[in-house]
């Protein structure tokens, strides 16, 4: 995640006190309030179609085919922004969709969970109508900080990006590297705090067996994996889960108070490490207590 | 009001004349000046109309003859189906080099630059941010013709603002426009019957109204607002949404996968979809409009209420359409409506009085009078007197000029009655005209002065009484000098009985003279008539 390039056209520098500097505490009460005619949300989330994914699809994976365990949902505040982030797994990953149903069902404040995803999705025919209808929103630092700072709601990223779904069966849960410490400046900027999240299960649930580099090519998708459904059972394959026991577990938020540490690279690369650890660190304590694959 | 004078690039044009429109309403501009190659689309009141391009020289002359302190660049062409390509590159890149090259220069009046922009200029990509703010450049280099022009004309406003720190340069970046008057593609896209839209796209959308376009627009020049903003309805609709709103189905129509090939086929069919509008059918676009926001501007219309304006419109449309006549622009009636002095402003007999800008207009005209005649019109005489005494200067002048005409009238009655008088009497009846006409050309010089004008009046009245005096005294003295040249003493005391028994004594010419004198007198019929025959038989006896 690279920062938006700052114009270099100097009518900013002179002109900063009246356009670029507005406080942001200002534009922030700038925001346009919200109408209650309307079923979606300027990021393009759909209400009812949320709802309709989430009675028919989520509902169903999370309660009788991942049958998913959750621990330490307190440690995901009630109010105010807060970045998730998590281990990433699987060809189509599931894990996403697992933590927004989780903080929906087990948490004392349901919240709504704006997730993340590539660019790439923008330019799939129905795939970008439908990722930003369930509350997917494109990865970019500036939308990360518009969520984060300016509407403080909740934001979940997955560091390893594509390296995290690209990973095969044999790799699994060796977190890959966590980008450059992108989500870590995000959320100091936005002085939210960031709450690491563990995902067991994915990895089993759509395992890569091996990528057709062709394929992907002639296809033009992101990756053209092997798995036990996909590619023989047509693109529904890709969301052909194994009935994997998903367990999810929310570590305690680390919290970025001081004004300004964003700024200082070293100690984002110092963040984003320590972060990785902890999650890394906390997947094997739960690999190592799983006593089955499929019934945890 | 910041700005006093203003200049509006594209008055032919939908926004030039809507802005136009809106400043000639503020009593605090000055001046409206409207440039464009052609002529205006809508009535204007005050504003005035300069057939010129964009050619730097003769836009130059007209900043600096008009002391313009603000310019306003409204011709931005944003919508490559309005016109060519070449002809909108022309326009939007060398017309804005252009203007701006008309307020450059030392000694230029233009403190403020207004350019209107749109959000083109961030283009529509996969990798874009939900919103761009004003800090952000575009991802990608700009693949579009209209999309080049854009950064090309912004690049060259950059360029203006950096050499010229005095002078606040205010881009405004325009989200879709959207409204029952103005024309885009995007208005004759939602026109049809159903929203078309890219199969497996719902794009978000950003829209702003046409009143808010005007709003903004004004906004930037009634305050000093440096710097970049995009100005855009709040909220961002998807397509799918647009189309619920304006009550139609949306018809995904065109394939993702050669979409360009697609819409070349129905252009054929007399659809035009712009490539940039094509963009933003795919990946559409948000905008941050809270910048602009903080600078005190208000909103009317979020983007939804925008849309239910459109749909409101296209529903009632194909109901009155034609119902009004289009304007259309007559030079002479222009002119006479702005500089003819028999037109009388509406405004003025509902009111009685001048209006403040009216007076504000007089006060300046009177000052540059004043100041090319070189009279001192004191320290800073109120409108009201300076109006005041103006209607009485010209009522005096009025009465001047009538006093000579009566002047003349007299003059030509003495002359008549003094042509038989003394030479005395002549010479005393011109020197009363000569000093009356010359009283009344003093009359007529005091009256142009404007602080002496109910002065001239009373000279004139007085030049009148004159006049009439020099008229009535040449009257007397023609009378007086007739019994001179009487033929009879005390002829006016005798009956005509006694004048006929006169007659016998008398010569040819006294007779004549008698007879011309009765005539011109009495006038009496039996008398005249003995005087004939005395006459004629006189003329039998030579």
């Amino acid at each position: 995640m690279a920062e938006p390039k700052r114009t270099t056209l100097s009518i900013r520098e002179r002109d900063v006190p009246e356009t670029a500097l507005v406080p942001a505490e200002e534009l922030k009460r700038q925001l346009p309030g919200v109408e209650p005619e309307r079923q979606l949300n300027d990021w393009g989330r759909s209400e009812r179609i949320e709802g309709i994914y989430d009675r028919l699809v989520a509902d169903f994976y999370y309660r009788y085919w991942f049958r998913a365990e959750v621990e330490g949902i307190e440690n995901i505040p009630s109010t105010g922004g807060a970045l998730l982030v998590s281990n990433h797994a699987g060809a189509l990953p599931p894990d996403a969709a697992m933590i927004a149903k989780a903080i929906k069902e087990e948490h004392p404040h349901p919240r709504p969970l704006n997730i993340t995803v590539e660019h790439f999705f923008k330019g799939y025919p129905g795939f970008s109508m439908l990722v930003s209808k369930i509350g997917c929103v494109a990865a970019h630092p500036a939308n990360v900080h518009r969520l984060l700072f300016d509407e403080e709601q909740l934001v979940l990223v997955f560091p390893e990006g594509r390296k995290g779904t690209e990973k095969l069966y044999k790799d699994r849960y060796r977190l890959r590297r966590f980008g450059r410490g992108g989500f870590v400046e995000a959320a100091m900027r936005a002085q939210a705090p960031i709450v690491p999240v563990c995902v067991v299960g994915a990895e089993e649930a759509a395992p890569i067996f091996a990528h057709v580099k062709l394929m992907q090519r002639l296809t033009g998708f992101l990756y053209f994996p092997i798995t036990p459904t996909f590619p023989h059972f047509g693109l529904l394959g890709m969301a052909g889960y194994l009935p994997a026991k998903f367990k999810l577990r929310f570590l305690e938020p680390i919290h970025f108070e001081e004004e300004g540490m964003h700024e200082d690279k070293a100690l984002v690369q110092t963040v984003a490490h320590e972060i990785r650890a902890r999650i890394q660190e906390n997947v094997w304590d739960m690999l190592a207590k799983r006593k089955s694959v499929w019934f945890g | 009001m910041d700005s006093k004078r203003i200049l509006i690039t594209g008055i032919s044009r939908y926004w030039g004349g809507r802005l136009a429109q809106a400043l000639e309403r503020f009593p605090e501009v000055e001046a409206v000046i409207g440039v464009d190659n052609e002529e205006p689309q809508v009535e204007l009141e005050r504003t005035e109309y300069v057939k010129v391009g964009a050619q730097h020289a003769l836009l130059r002359r007209v900043v600096e003859a008009a002391e313009i302190d603000t310019v306003v660049d409204t011709r931005l062409v944003v919508d490559s189906a309005t016109m060519p390509g070449s002809r909108a590159h022309e326009n939007n890149v060398m017309g804005t080099m252009n203007i701006l090259a008309a307020c450059t220069g030392g000694d230029s009046p233009v403190r403020k630059v207004v350019f209107k922009s749109s959000t083109h200029y961030y283009g529509c990509h996969q990798d874009d941010p939900a919103f761009f703010d004003e800090t952000m450049s575009r991802p990608h280099p700009p693949r579009t013709g209209i999309e080049r022009d854009i950064v090309e004309a912004e690049s060259s406003l950059t360029e203006f603002a950096e050499r010229h720190p005095e002078t606040a340069v205010t881009i405004l970046r325009f989200a879709n426009v959207l409204g029952p008057d103005v024309e885009t593609s995007h208005v004759k896209l939602f026109s049809l019957p159903a929203v078309p839209m890219i199969l497996g796209f719902d794009p978000r959308y950003q829209f702003v109204h046409e009143d808010d376009v005007v709003h903004a627009l004004e906004h930037a020049v009634g305050h000093r607002t440096p710097g970049v903003y995009n100005v855009a309805g709040d909220g961002v609709l998807a397509l799918s949404e647009v189309a619920g709103l304006l009550g139609k189905q949306y018809a995904p129509v065109l394939p993702p996968w050669g979409t360009g090939i697609a819409t070349s086929l129905i252009r054929r069919l007399g659809l035009e979809i712009p490539p940039e509008a094509l963009n933003q059918m795919r990946f559409g676009r948000g905008v941050d409009n809270r910048r602009f926001k903080a600078a005190g501007f208000h909103y009317q219309h979020t983007s939804r209420e925008t849309v239910l304006k459109l749909g409101e419109y296209l529903r009632l449309h194909p109901v009155v359409r034609g119902a009004q006549e289009p304007y259309r622009y007559e030079r002479e009636v222009e002119d006479f409506l702005r500089w003819s002095p028999h037109v009388k402003n509406t405004r003025d007999k509902a009111v009685s009085a001048l209006s403040r800008d009216q007076l504000a207009e007089l006060q300046r005209l009177l000052t540059s009078f004043a100041d090319t005649a070189g009279i001192d019109l004191g320290e800073d005489p109120t409108a009201e007197r300076v109006a005041e005494a103006e209607r009485r200067a010209a009522a005096a002048e009025e009465a001047a000029r009538d006093a000579s005409e009566r002047i003349d009238k007299a003059e030509q009655a003495a002359e008549r009655r003094a042509s038989e008088a003394e030479q005395s009497a002549e010479r005393r009846a011109s020197e009363a005209e000569r000093a009356a006409e010359r009283r009344a050309s003093d009359a007529k010089r005091r009256a142009k002065q404007a602080e002496s004008r109910a002065a001239a009046e009373a000279e004139a009245r007085e030049a009148e009484t004159q006049a009439r005096e020099a008229q009535a005294r040449a009257r007397e003295e023609a009378r007086r000098a007739a019994p001179a040249r009487r033929p009879v003493e005390h002829y006016d005391d005798l009956a005509a009985e006694e004048v006929i028994a006169l007659l016998g004594s008398l010569e040819q010419g006294d007779l004549q003279t008698l007879r011309e004198y009765e005539r011109g007198h009495a006038n009496r019929t039996r008398v005249l008539g003995a005087i004939d025959s005395v006459l004629a038989r006189g003329i039998t006896r030579v």
